[in-house]
């Protein structure tokens, strides 16, 4: 779409009131999940998909959490993106595709998530690659 | 054509993806699948050992889009990944080869996984005349009869398949019928809609795939974790319903505040489908979001009935009292939303966990 298309669309005046009512409980889900974890240390993975949730609330729910000390990316099958929010524990994964279309988004109420441990087969091929490595250099 | 034994994580790793990568897709492919996030171990550890399943797609009476659905996608997509892994051994739509080299395949394909091939069709098929629609000369019904008889299982995407769809429509002039009303001996699932959406096609094989079976399924055979709960029952805009806030029009003030559009036809309140969940286009949107009411088009006979900008209450969805209840059950879902998703997701987990 071109800017001109841009600007007649904006000339518009839509005003949008669209709510679900679905994030004050979500939060209050998270808090729910805090607690067991610093309780009990019982982590929580929150599928964003399975709520319904209108145009933006995501984003507002993902603002309501801030951001915290810990962001990194992990390079595999696209970018996800991990990062810890404003409250510690409590981490917003992103798993994106190859053109950075979100797949699957998750609210992890966790010290680490998962997806940031290296593995077992990783660090296995990982380790026969140095060793065929200083093999080869001698 | 041998039967290929390889397994999806070997595929995975050919492609170079990692362990870390594998989890991710695990994580992806549990959302999509609508289970819990505390399920992605159990579909690694399954996925682990799961090996490529043969398939076979036939199209019949069709358009070619639920063709166009699930190969929309560019880049490495869930979707995508899931139709690299399985073995597609015959699809004329997408395969390179033709006439009798096509047929061919298909045979040796057949022979070669009899018994465990899974057999995906879309499109209806005609009786009214065998010449109606043939593919290499043979006529669909016979075509099916034949490829059904090797199948585990059949997977009739999109609502001609799954009900005869469009071409079936009234006066239905090649005397369309769907797979179920020809088949009656092999488990049939169908996944409804004009088109299904894409990751709903890919989850059911994705099910197969890791678990070796069928997903549950309701009383007009569609996964349940899927077209468990109406549009309606999962609609952000259901608290303008509850409240009495309709769009009277596509351009009023009602429209422009995003208010429900029920009034303008919207056939959510009867319509089971994960639009609203799922959504569109890599999980964009979905009509309803773009400011057009549902259609319907993943419940049989759509297409005939009534108009899809008729309110309910006028249109052949049935009586004003089923109307009445579908809406009042939404109602009650809406007030518990997140709640219903965690049991359902729960349901779903139980019924896998072996």
């Amino acid at each position: 779409m071109d800017n001109k298309a841009h600007t007649a669309l904006d000339a518009i005046a839509v005003k949008i009131e669209r709510a679900s009512g679905n994030v004050p409980p979500l939060l209050h889900e998270i808090r729910h999940a805090l607690a067991l974890l610093l309780d009990h240390g019982e982590s929580t993975c929150i599928d964003l998909k399975s709520m319904p949730l209108a145009p933006g609330e995501e984003e507002r729910i993902v603002a309501a959490l801030g951001s915290g000390e810990v962001h990194a990316e992990v390079d595999a099958l696209g970018l996800s993106e991990i990062a810890e929010t404003a409250f510690p524990g409590v981490w917003v994964v992103s798993h994106c595709d190859e053109r950075g279309a979100i797949q699957a988004r998750f609210i992890e109420v966790t010290q680490v998530p998962d997806v940031l441990r290296s593995q077992h087969s990783d660090i296995a091929d990982g380790l026969a690659r140095l060793t065929t490595r200083l093999t080869v250099d001698g | 054509m041998s039967h290929d034994e390889t397994r999806l994580i070997d595929h995975l790793r050919a492609r170079g993806v990692s362990r870390r990568g594998f989890l991710k897709f695990c994580a992806a492919l549990t959302s999509a699948m609508a289970l819990p996030p505390s399920m992605v171990t159990v579909v690694a550890a399954a996925l682990e050992k799961a090996r490529r399943p043969s398939v076979i797609w036939l199209p019949f009476q069709e358009c070619t889009g639920c063709t166009e659905s699930i190969t929309r996608a560019h880049g490495a997509t869930i979707e995508q990944l899931i139709f690299e892994a399985i073995s597609l051994d015959y699809q004329h739509t997408l395969q390179a080869a033709a006439g009798d080299a096509a047929e061919l395949a298909r045979h040796e394909a057949m022979q070669a996984n009899w018994g465990k091939y899974l057999l995906v069709v879309d499109g209806s098929v005609p009786l009214g005349n065998p010449g109606f629609s043939t593919i290499a000369g043979q006529a669909n019904a016979d075509m099916l009869t034949e490829a059904a008889k090797g199948a585990v299982a059949i997977i009739a995407v999109g609502s001609c398949a799954s009900f005869g769809g469009i071409p079936m429509a009234n006066p239905n002039p090649t005397g369309a019928v769907p797979i179920s009303q020809i088949v009656r001996d092999k488990p049939i699932v169908n996944v409804s809609g004009c088109p299904p959406i894409p990751i709903v096609i890919t989850s059911v094989l994705t099910h197969f795939l890791t678990f070796g079976k069928l997903p549950e399924l309701d009383h007009l055979g569609r996964p349940k974790v899927f077209y468990g709960e109406s549009i309606h029952d999962r609609c952000y805009r259901r608290p303008f319903y509850e409240r009495g806030q309709f769009a009277e029009s596509f351009d009023d003030e009602g429209a422009r505040k995003g208010w429900c559009l029920y009034k303008l036809g919207c056939k959510g309140p009867v319509t089971y489908n994960a639009c609203a969940t799922v959504k569109w286009n890599n999980g964009t949107s979905f009509p309803i979001e773009a400011g057009h009411g549902c259609i319907g088009c993943a419940e049989p006979n759509f297409w005939d009935r009534g108009g899809f900008y008729d309110a309910l209450s006028v249109t052949h969805w049935g009586t004003p009292k089923d109307v009445a209840i579908a809406a009042a059950a939404g109602i009650a879902i809406g007030a518990t939303a997140a709640v219903l998703a965690r049991r359902k997701q729960a349901a779903a987990s139980k019924e896998i966990k072996p």
